[in-house]
């Protein structure tokens, strides 16, 4: 499948100008790319979150596709009902999209989305990580860092690391697993086209800075999303029929010989402000390591 | 049951369960998920039986939980597909999420309730707290008092909540009807096919047209992008509780013509027995109505005129069939194997509230009976009628709180 352009794609836009997300929120920007990949040929199917709040309020929408929210807890099985409902239709035109935060795949919504996994039930899931309950004001989640401040961890900060979802969903032996990031939009949408494409539960995470909840100046989320993938805090790959890739933006931090420290990517988020240097090197440990993992598995 | 059945009823010996499951193929469900509990399980053993081996056209959803079920169910009926669940128990009190967001989104998804008793302590037997703990969640709930009327509402039950856009809730005994054989009328393919026609969605998955369901809702009515004025969230909210109400009429009407063409009416919400001429009225809610029929009859033979009055249907509840069926009674005991804790029994407060404000004499009185299973004889029932009827006549009857059959 050939790759995107900043040339080539589509100036169809299905994610109308003006919602109700923050300014300089990489959601809008990855939903956008997302909407692109499906040229409006979905349904998809949304949790409460802050895409919720992408969504608009009734009887205004910012989103030219038909959608289906539904529960917390109940993505997945929202997703299933809605395939499920289609075959039983023979409707074969529409791809079924689940679209969850962190909150609602790694925490409340994993139940669902394990259980809609093992059966292979056929839909693109998709799971904007923004690390923690951003909706409901900044709260931790299954996803927060080791250190993070945030409503429910407000004095000492998370005292965990990070659930790594996309590991948990590899295990379920998925057709696709990919990680993308709101600032390779490019990336996503290649990732999108190609899950599209294919049958059975395709998952894909999608590394979304938050300005508000990490502590950051809203003009800077692409840097901050750019940066993650240098530092190795978001790596972005493709397993395919088991198959693992690195992605161009981390394969390239590979050829160049290292990541950057990660030091520097906490440095300008305020969420970690009161980061002690055992846990930055706790930090750092933890993304080495699992980024000798992936080195390890691309074989070089 | 008429003698002049249509002839291509085929008499067969069936547990409710497979009654159910039965009647689920027979209206043709498209979208089955269904996650198994006690005493329900032989019913998703039934139906992926069926598909499986072909005999059904239908998706089978083999979920990893209730709420899981209903979700599955919600999302398909909404493309269009004609859903189907069963659950008892705890599996309907985590359905509950979902209960609330199916009846919302007025989605005729149909549920076999199979009665139980919900924890703590664990008790797999029968009683109606499971079902009677939804009944705010805007479904219809429908009784059966035997594995013929299982499956005879099945099938209603889709013309009812196709009719009035509105999920509906067959719910009958655990183990006393979901596993013990009766005789049931088996209706032809056909013959239901007549009945009840394949389902035309009232939603819309189109990206031509496209439709964003349940968006957050403001409480006020709000201008959408062409400045028409559109409904609120206590608007919306209105409509299900009109819907309810309505359906009513829908419930009696598919009742009749169901009895018209397979000899069973279904044309009244109640099941009356014995109220000619009655002057005490028992009144319970599904199989336990059974029951009461033969307590009522040891109640006549002793000179008392008892008759019985059975909730078939209890959402929408059935206020102006309550007070018309009691008319010329003077004392009501109503029997419940459910209870509103702190308050009194479920049946028992609907039946008060059905005669506040019409001037009667007549007292109210309440039992609660059968729970987790606790055997409920015909004669218990009868003597705590005639209790109940020797303090009222001394003038000394104290409904204050609800009276529990058990040994404290």
């Amino acid at each position: 499948m050939s790759r995107v352009n900043a040339v080539n794609l589509t100036d169809k836009e299905y994610l109308l100008p003006g919602n109700r997300l923050c300014p300089g929120c990489a959601v809008s920007l990855a939903y956008r790319h997302i909407l692109k990949a499906l040229e409006g040929q979905a349904v998809v199917t949304v949790p409460a979150s802050c895409l919720t709040v992408l969504h608009g309020m009734y009887p205004v929408t910012s989103v030219t596709v038909p959608c289906v929210n539904t529960p917390f807890a109940s993505t997945a099985a929202s997703a299933a009902g809605l395939s499920a409902g289609l075959k039983a239709l023979g409707r074969t035109d529409l791809t079924v999209v689940a679209i969850a935060g962190d909150g609602g795949t790694h925490d409340i919504g994993i139940q669902a989305l394990s259980g809609a996994a093992e059966r292979q039930d056929d839909f693109v899931y998709i799971c904007y990580d923004n690390e923690g309950y951003m909706n409901t004001g900044n709260q931790r989640s299954g996803s927060s860092p080791l250190g993070t401040i945030s409503g429910t961890t407000p004095v000492l900060g998370k005292q965990q690391h990070q659930k790594d979802v996309v590991a948990i969903m590899e295990a379920h032996r998925l057709p696709y697993v990919a990680t993308a990031s709101a600032s390779y939009p490019l990336d996503l949408y290649d990732k999108v086209r190609k899950a599209r494409s294919m049958k059975g539960l395709r998952f894909i995470h999608v590394y979304t800075p938050c300005p508000p909840g990490w502590g950051f100046p809203f003009m800077d989320t692409i840097g901050i999303g750019e940066m993650a993938v240098q530092t190795g805090w978001n790596v972005l790959y493709e397993v395919e029929e088991g198959a693992f890739r690195l992605s161009p933006a981390s394969q390239s931090v590979a050829e160049k010989g290292g990541l950057r420290p990660v030091r520097e990517l906490v440095a300008l988020q305020g969420r970690f402000a009161n980061l002690t240097e055992d846990k930055i090197q706790a930090l750092q440990d933890w993304v080495t390591g699992r980024w000798q993992r992936y080195l390890a598995r691309t074989g070089s | 049951m008429k003698a002049n059945s249509k002839k291509q009823d085929a008499s067969q010996m069936l547990d409710g369960n497979r009654a159910a499951a039965l009647g689920a193929k027979l209206c043709r469900v498209q979208v089955v998920a269904a996650y198994p509990i006690t005493p329900q399980t032989p019913v998703t053993e039934a139906l992926s039986e069926i598909v499986e081996r072909g005999e059904l056209q239908a998706q089978y959803v083999t979920v990893e939980s209730e709420h899981s079920a209903m979700a599955v169910c919600s999302s398909a009926s909404l493309v269009g597909a004609r859903t189907f669940t069963a659950t008892s128990s705890h599996g309907l009190a985590y359905m509950h999420e979902m209960l609330h967001w199916v009846a919302g989104t007025r989605l005729p998804v149909v549920l076999a309730c199979v009665n139980r008793a919900i924890g703590a302590p664990w008790n797999v037997l029968n009683d109606l707290q499971d079902s009677m703990s939804q009944r705010d969640t805007g479904w219809i709930q429908m009784y059966a008092r035997n594995n013929q009327e299982i499956l005879d509402q099945i099938i209603q039950a889709y013309r009812i909540a196709e009719k009035a856009y509105l999920p509906v809730m067959v719910c009958y005994d655990g183990y006393t009807l979901s596993h013990t054989d009766m005789p049931v009328d088996v209706p032809s393919q056909d013959a239901v096919d007549g009945f009840l026609p394949p389902y035309k969605a009232h939603t819309i998955l189109d990206p031509t047209n496209p439709k964003n369901y349940n968006l957050v809702t403001l409480a006020n009515p709000r201008l959408n992008a062409e400045g028409v004025l559109c409904h609120g969230y206590m608007e919306i909210r209105y409509l299900l509780q009109e819907a309810l109400e309505k359906s009513k009429e829908a419930i009696a009407s598919v009742g009749r013509e169901f009895g018209d063409l397979f000899g069973r009416s279904y044309a009244s919400l109640l099941w009356e027995d014995m109220m000619e001429g009655a002057e005490i009225a028992i009144v319970a809610t599904g199989g336990l109505a059974m029951e009461a029929i033969v307590a009522a009859e040891m109640l006549r033979r002793d000179g008392i005129r008892a008759g019985v009055i059975g909730l078939r249907v209890f959402r929408p509840f059935p206020r102006a069939d309550v007070l018309r069926a009691l008319q010329g009674c003077r004392l009501a005991v109503v029997f419940d194997r459910s209870i509103s804790y702190g308050n009194e029994g479920t049946a028992c407060s609907e039946t008060k509230a059905a005669l506040y404000g019409t001037g009667t004499n007549m007292r109210v009185h309440g039992f609660i009976v059968g729970l987790g299973g606790r055997d409920v004889k015909a004669r218990e029932l009868a003597g705590a009628v005639k209790r109940t009827l020797s303090l009222t006549d001394r003038g000394a009857l104290n409904s204050e709180s609800p009276e529990w059959v058990c040994e404290i």
